[in-house]
């Protein structure tokens, strides 16, 4: 696929961000934002209810679900979620730490906060809210981030209540886990004013820095939520929802707005085709009897249980349904995942990707015939229900239908390597009304002064000091304020600043490699790392016992560090006993050093390094090494 | 113009929207000294907001509050979009074959529309709005649907009682059954006092409310609704029923006894439970199914003539023994006219020695005096202890296991009867509608451990 020119395209792209606050409560209770994984201790069962006046415009989709008789089954522990989660009792007061922390994101990016805070209902009735709705709070407007030297405005600052996580979908029933709603989260919202991939993911990383540095977001996956929206010139505003990972999102922006234009090409194509909307009608066909002897496993299977074979013509789309829109996804994944949300059938076969699967060229030349399919039709069938096919194909002719526009406006999700998929369509103007359970809040001068005072350090600010006052090389520095582990780092250094370059490299460089063998560090408590580094500042062991130590606490979950220290015979050795090795090395080694001179440093620095296995200074090993050298090559 | 007009806004707010003449619903422009908002005037919420901010509603959906001290410009840009329901409400014919059912509103919103401009909640009143509102009734029953009020279920009176229990009876000469939406607050005490005022039912009386806003997808309005109106037309009990979530689950809707019957949690779903008394039933999937013998209620029976007697007496009172209790609780009652006062009293019924001579003055000014029991559960044993034996020498009614709330209704019905104290007191005892039981069994009150 060429090179996309995003000027050219009219690229357009914002992001929303999303991340957990490390409150003391959620957002409406005083219940811990504590994520369980233990056996939950009671269920309970409801329905939700989208009322008529939302009918077609909140969520097609949910309602779509109602009428399938969705229930939701919602999952509990008796002592750390209480009667608010389940919508038993209504909301408490707004939390103030999540209230205070949103003004000082709004001041960090100079934002203009709100003379009083409503708090409001956005309906969302999928069921990942037990009430029906998220309540969802604007803090702040306006402001602006500086991004290597792009300024990116920021739209809004809000909190809001995280929903449930759901755990996994039975038949119509939904279970989900309370245990997340209603952990407050930051969102921040750019203009759609980025063009590149690059951009994108840099204004993501620099949000996400700010956040950091108030050492008030929590960490790790499932924390951080990124939110883009995608659109090209004639495209449409594509929301992808739920990107988690960091590193994602250039992909995701690079892979959206290639399937637009690619999408937009194929609308001429068709156009140029003469393929009109009105031409690919609804009617659906049943092929069962063409399929009797079929060898494809999938439609053996289906008509095992009884099930049928269920065929739409889309005329003209030969050739096209199998067009890759982003890699590995075409047309017709775009089809299936239509037939799979609508009809909720496992997938779709259409005759661009046939013969294959068990299906013949005689079955698809059968096929052509028996619909009176030309060369430039394609034909999609399904496997299924009746009930369950004719939705399904319905849906793909709606799909089909839409690619004569060009880009239908949908919300998608994100697939591993960075493509998306249809999750659901686009929610017409949110629907949002007032919460009023809850006493909106004034924001008063005096109270955004006290925060004023309180700020954080931006991110620039903390680079500057990691290199002066820490020493740390620019580079390092930039890792350190990008790292996951910041936080600790800071605590650490603050103990032991003269470690600061060795604590920096431990906590990114080495973190990684050892994370790339394989070895479990993050298993490791920050208290056994703050404890290592204690150890190390008073000469228990030496820094090049690291790497050994780290990779034994990971595998030692309960172990300390001390135990460590002893099961590894890490213990530091005496300048006396180094120097018995020295000189033996070097007394074994005459041959070599008389050969060599200074330069059999190198090679036998290692020999000594080797036998002493991280138990001493490598500067001190050096220096003894370098003078027992010089007094071996001294003329006797 | 009213004081508080716009809708909510007073002093300086009010001042500045009326400088601009800005109504609910209009379009305005704000210019703050760092932004310009633009929005819709929304109106200011009535409890606990103060007179200095404009909340305006963004093209976002979101609202905001500002201050008026910070506003440098206010302009009107454009009138309101008149109020007007988002779908036209479904008018439906009248469908032969299906039974009919009247909805007698009494101002609970059991039913509700957001208007999401102004958010406004707008109660589903009439038939053609319950069908909108909630559609499958349409296929349940034919709806007769009518205001008998509009007022907050704690505001209700005695005299309500007596048109609801009118109108009911005149419903049921062509209904099935009469589903009575009602704020929770005061259902209990409403479903008492309906089953004294009406008795001898042809076809059920079924009070249903919600314990979560109509206004939210999660509401147990609709659900709890349609399982009225399923009892209307299907349940075979002739009688006043509460109809409320048997679970905090959308799983079961119980049937609980008018006369016994109580809220007992401030927001749950499942918050109302029969009290000395076992479930009726409940509604599950769509069917009724009875949970007690079949000869213990009245079956329904079109033929049948309803008795009604829906005369209450309002001067009645009901006081709660607390230590240190003293007469003159009693003593003030009996200044002001009373006719009748119902004790909640502890334990088995018992009162502080302390309001004896006040129990004595009420029964020389035939005044009957009713004992209850605060414990809920149980039942009233005045012959265990001594204070109890001396608070009936004096008089004081033995309330049975009548329930205190359910005491306060009969008394003030059979008040609307009778002064005479002999017959008080032997119609207090007699049971009506099933508010006082013989026989205390075990599962009434283990029904409300899981």
């Amino acid at each position: 696929m060429t090179k996309i020119d995003y000027e050219k395209v009219g690229a357009l792209i914002g992001i929303e961000v999303h991340q957990q606050l490390d409150t003391k409560t959620k957002l409406f209770c005083s219940c811990p934002t504590k994520i369980r994984e233990d056996e939950p201790h009671f269920t309970f069962l409801r329905r939700l209810r989208p009322t008529q006046s939302e009918l077609g415009e909140v969520d097609p989709a949910a309602l779509f679900e109602f009428h399938k008789g969705r229930v939701h089954i919602y999952e509990n522990y008796n002592d750390s979620i209480c009667l608010v989660e389940q919508d038993e009792e209504p909301p408490h007061l707004l939390d103030k730490e999540a209230v205070n922390f949103a003004l000082e994101i709004a001041l960090l990016m100079n934002a203009q906060p709100v003379d009083e805070i409503q708090i409001m209902r956005k309906l969302v009735i999928d069921g990942s809210n037990t009430t029906g709705f998220q309540r969802s709070v604007v803090v702040a407007f306006g402001g602006a981030i500086q991004v290597n030297g792009l300024e990116v405005p920021i739209q809004t600052i809000g909190v809001e209540e995280d929903a449930a996580r759901k755990i996994r979908e039975e038949g119509a029933r939904t279970y989900w886990r309370l245990d997340r709603l209603g952990i407050p989260l930051i969102e921040v919202a750019t203009a759609p004013v980025m063009k590149t991939p690059e951009q994108v993911q840099a204004t993501a990383l620099r949000i996400g820095q700010i956040f950091r540095v108030t050492g008030k977001v929590k960490r790790g996956l499932g924390t951080i939520r990124q939110d883009i929206n995608v659109s090209i010139k004639d495209g449409a505003i594509i929301e992808i929802k739920g990107v988690q990972k960091l590193n994602l999102i250039g992909q995701v922006v690079k892979y959206e707005v290639q399937r637009q234009v690619e999408l937009l090409k194929l609308r001429d194509e068709l156009k140029k085709r003469g393929v009109r909307a009105s031409k690919i009608t609804k009617r659906v066909h049943e092929v069962t009897s063409l399929f009797k002897k079929s060898t494809s496993k999938v439609i053996k299977a289906a008509l095992k249980r009884k099930e049928g074979v269920f065929a739409l013509m889309l005329p003209g789309f030969a050739s096209l349904v199998g067009k890759e829109l982003q890699p590995g996804r075409r047309l017709g994944s775009e089809f299936a995942d239509y037939a799979q949300f609508w009809g909720g059938v496992k997938g779709v076969f259409h005759t661009d990707e046939l013969p294959k699967y068990g299906i013949t060229t005689n079955d698809v030349e059968n096929l052509r015939k028996h619909l009176q399919a030309k060369k430039a039709d394609a034909i999609i069938i399904v496997a299924a229900t009746k009930t369950a096919a004719t939705e399904a194909l319905k849906a793909v002719g709606d799909r089909a239908r839409q690619s004569l526009k060009g880009v239908p406006a949908e919300t998608r999700g994100p697939l591993a390597d960075g493509t998306t998929r249809y999750s659901r369509p686009r929610p017409g103007a949110a629907r949002m009304y007032p919460e009023t359970d809850v006493a909106p809040v004034s924001v008063t001068v005096e109270h955004l002064d006290q925060i004023r005072k309180q700020l954080p350090e931006l991110p620039e600010e903390k680079i500057h000091k990691f290199q002066e006052e820490y020493q740390l090389s620019e580079e390092l520095a930039q890792i350190m304020i990008r790292s996951l582990r910041i936080d600790l780092f800071e605590a650490i250094t603050k103990q032991h600043p003269e470690l600061a370059v060795i604590i920096a490299s431990t906590l990114e460089t080495l973190w990684r490699n050892l994370e790339r063998e394989e070895i479990a560090v993050d298993d490791i408590s920050e208290q056994q790392i703050v404890l290592l580094f204690d150890r190390l500042a008073q000469n228990q062991f030496a820094k090049e016992a690291i790497p050994e130590l780290l990779t034994w606490l990971a595998n030692n979950p309960d172990g300390a560090v001390d135990d460590g220290i002893e099961a590894l015979g890490l213990g530091v050795i005496s300048q006396k006993e180094l120097e018995a090795i020295v000189s033996k090395i070097v007394k074994a080694n005459k041959e070599m050093i008389a050969e060599r001179g200074e330069r059999a440093m190198g090679p036998l620095m290692g020999k000594v390094m080797n036998e002493v296995r991280g138990r001493a200074d490598g500067k001190l090993v050096n220096e003894l090494l370098r003078s027992a050298i010089r007094t071996q090559l001294e003329p006797q | 113009m009213p004081k508080d007009e716009p809708a909510g806004y007073l002093g300086e707010a009010q001042k500045t929207l009326n400088r601009v003449k800005a109504k609910i619903g209009d379009r305005i422009r704000v210019s703050t000294t760092e932004n310009i908002f633009e929005g819709i005037v929304i109106p200011r919420a009535e409890i606990g907001a103060d007179d200095q901010h404009i909340i305006i509603k963004l093209d976002s959906g979101y609202n905001i509050g500002i201050h008026v001290n910070n506003i440098q410009k206010i302009e009107r840009v454009a009138p309101g979009r008149k109020a007007q329901p988002e779908l036209p409400p479904i008018t439906r014919k009248t469908k032969k074959g299906l039974p009919w059912a009247s909805i007698l509103s009494t101002g609970g919103t059991i039913a509700s529309r957001v208007d999401y401009q102004t958010g406004a909640v707008n109660p589903a009143l009439t038939a053609d709005d319950l069908y909108t509102v909630v559609p499958e009734l349409g296929n349940l029953a034919n709806i007769r649907a009518e205001v008998l009020f509009s007022v907050f279920s704690e505001n209700l009176l005695p005299s309500h009682w007596t048109t609801m229990a009118e109108q009911i009876a005149k419903h049921l000469d062509e209904s099935e059954g009469v589903v009575i939406p009602h704020g929770t607050d005061t259902l209990g005490y409403t479903a008492a006092a309906l089953s004294f005022a009406l008795q001898n039912l042809p076809g059920p009386v079924i009070l249903t409310g919600s314990q979560r806003s109509s206004d939210r997808p999660s509401s147990d309005a609709a659900l709890n609704l349609t399982a009225a109106v399923i009892i209307a037309v299907q349940g075979p009990i002739a009688e006043v029923i509460i109809a409320m979530h048997r679970y905090p689950d959308d799983t079961s809707i119980a049937l609980y006894p008018g006369t016994q019957v109580r809220k007992c949690h401030t927001s749950r779903r499942d918050a109302f439970k029969p009290i000395n008394a076992d479930l009726l039933g409940e509604v599950k999937n769509g069917q009724v199914y009875i949970l007690v013998d079949e000869n213990s209620y009245l079956h329904r029976d079109k033929t049948r003539q309803i008795r009604l007697q829906p005369e209450f007496d309002p001067k009645v009172a009901l006081i709660k023994t607390t230590p240190g209790l003293m007469g003159e609780r009693i003593d003030v009652l009996i200044d002001q006219g009373y006719h009748g006062i119902v004790i909640e009293g502890t334990g088995l019924g018992h009162a502080p020695e302390a309001i004896f001579e006040a129990i004595e003055r009420a029964q020389s000014e035939q005044i009957p005096v009713v004992m209850t029991s605060q414990c809920i559960w149980g039942r009233v044993q005045m012959r265990v202890y001594r204070t109890g034996v001396e608070l009936v020498q004096r008089g004081v009614i033995p309330g049975e296991d009548m329930i205190a709330e359910t005491a306060f209704v009969k008394l003030m019905w059979v008040l609307a009867q009778t002064r005479d104290s002999t017959e008080v007191q032997k119609r207090m005892l007699t049971p009506i509608a099933g508010e006082i039981t013989e026989c205390s069994k075990r599962s009434q009150y283990e029904e409300l451990s899981p």
